[in-house]
């Protein structure tokens, strides 16, 4: 067994939380240079060029790229091997939420309870938390933070399988009209496909906080990202929703397993701000 | 997104009326800054027929809840929080005076209707420019409802901040106009 200390795990929440709001990945702000180049609308490079410019403020100000720097979402795979000692895992995982928010000057934007009171809890805790047990002895930790603007936008269907691939992208291009302006674009669009209810869900999220520039392992699959991202640009919305052709940067699908008379599909979008970062333990 | 207008806030009533959509514009002067729980607050206050914390009259209001801000800065990170949210209030608001709202995203009929109505524009901000957008608010002071945090109202002080006619007082909407053009599937 390899121990692991729950101090160390917290630490690392912290920085990740402040490296994810201030600093977008290299890769996203690839695509956006791109899109800028290739965008036919004149308002639509204009605002792209805002966000490159938006970008490089955040990260040298230290400033959030966007003020909704959203519920903390962590997936974590904890190796069977590995041990935690000195506290509690998920306690150290909302420490680090908690001191990253609060010592990071990032919005806390997290409410106790739904309906009645919506309390702010004041330091952007509970995290949202996803944890996988793996082979090894290893902690990997990806943090996730995701603003409501895109969230609100999300949609689950309970297509059936003779809806086929028709039915899933209707159900794909319904969920960007939608959206629209409302989501920030231009988007990464997460896509679950299979699975039952919530497996679609949680497979529409990991597909949004993927890596733009990877592509889903199955070639079958990777070629309907590039399908379903050509539908998606084709529907005029652009940058902010104001025109254009990059309505989204990417379109990322992960799929599974499902029921003999389900296809379950479910739109998780990301906004520009496709913000994460990652740390291995 | 060229030939900028300078507008001064708060708005005079016929600088309000005659913007048209898809004109593109810096603000300077002061702002009003609201989302949701201080939307609900306001319109509460104006149900109980109780006098709001501060006068409505020509003022624009910057749908925001910014992040805390750094030592010897006005705001953290800034930018529109989506205008949608509080179509259920915004109408009432125009009634008291409103000439203004600066936010994201689409808005539905009733508001636009009031927007005809009354006379009032709606701007677009940069979504997700937060960052950018801080560098032109030079003042933040909250007006009421400090427990509120990032929802309480305030008042901003801008310099040239920018943003995009979106849907003007005659109801036309650039969401639609600006994107027609593009779009290549029913």
């Amino acid at each position: 067994m390899r121990e692991i200390a729950a101090d160390d795990i917290r630490d690392a929440v912290a920085k990740m939380a402040v490296q994810a709001c201030c600093v977008l990945p290299e890769a996203m702000k690839e695509k956006l240079r791109e899109a800028e180049k290739n965008e036919p609308s004149p308002t639509g490079r204009e605002i792209l060029g805002r966000l490159l410019e938006n970008a490089e403020i955040a990260e040298s100000d230290m400033v959030p790229i966007c003020q909704d720097t959203g519920l903390a979402v962590v997936f974590a795979d904890v190796g069977q091997d590995a041990r935690i000692i000195g506290g509690d895992f998920e306690q150290a995982i909302n420490a680090g939420i908690s001191e990253g928010y609060t010592k990071g000057y990032l919005r806390k934007s997290c409410v106790a309870e739904p309906l009645f009171e919506r309390a702010n809890t004041k330091d952007n805790t509970p995290a949202i938390i996803h944890t996988r047990i793996v082979p090894g002895d290893k902690i990997k930790l990806r943090l996730a933070p995701k603003g409501a603007g895109s969230e609100n936008k999300s949609v689950l269907k309970m297509l059936v399988p003779a809806d086929g691939l028709e039915g899933v992208k209707k159900v794909v291009m319904d969920a960007i009209k939608a959206a629209g302006p409302n989501s920030c674009p231009p988007m990464v669009v997460g896509i679950g496909i299979g699975g039952n209810m919530e497996r679609a869900c949680l497979l529409a999220k990991i597909a949004a906080a993927r890596d733009v520039g990877t592509r889903n392992s199955d070639p079958r699959y990777a070629a309907l990202e590039d399908e379903f991202l050509e539908m998606i640009n084709k529907s005029g919305i652009g940058p902010q929703g104001l025109g254009g052709e990059a309505t989204a940067v990417a379109a990322h699908v992960e799929w599974a397993p499902t029921h003999i008379a389900s296809l379950p599909v479910a739109v998780n979008i990301n906004c520009h701000a496709a913000r994460h970062a990652e740390i291995e333990l | 997104m060229s030939g900028q207008i300078r507008l001064k806030a708060p708005l005079d009533p016929e600088t309000a009326k005659n913007l048209k959509a898809g004109q593109s514009v810096l603000i300077s002067g002061k702002i009003l800054a609201a989302r949701d729980a201080a939307h609900k607050r306001m319109v509460e206050a104006l149900d109980r027929g109780e006098k709001l914390p501060t006068d409505l009259t020509g003022q624009i209001v910057y749908y925001v809840g910014p992040s805390p801000a750094r030592p010897g800065k006005a705001v953290g990170s800034a930018g529109p929080t989506t205008s949608g949210r509080m179509d259920a209030y915004a109408p009432r608001l125009m009634k008291e005076g409103l000439k203004g709202m600066i936010g994201k995203g689409y808005r539905n009929s009733a508001v636009i209707e009031a927007m005809k109505e009354n006379g009032v524009p709606y701007f677009a901000a940069i979504g997700g420019a937060g960052a950018l957008i801080a560098r032109k608010i030079k003042k933040y002071t909250v007006l009421a409802w400090p427990e509120l945090g990032p929802e309480a109202l305030a008042e901003m002080e801008v310099e040239d901040f920018p943003a995009i006619v979106v849907i003007d007082s005659q109801g036309n909407n650039y969401y639609e106009t600006g994107q027609a053009p593009y779009r290549r599937s029913e």
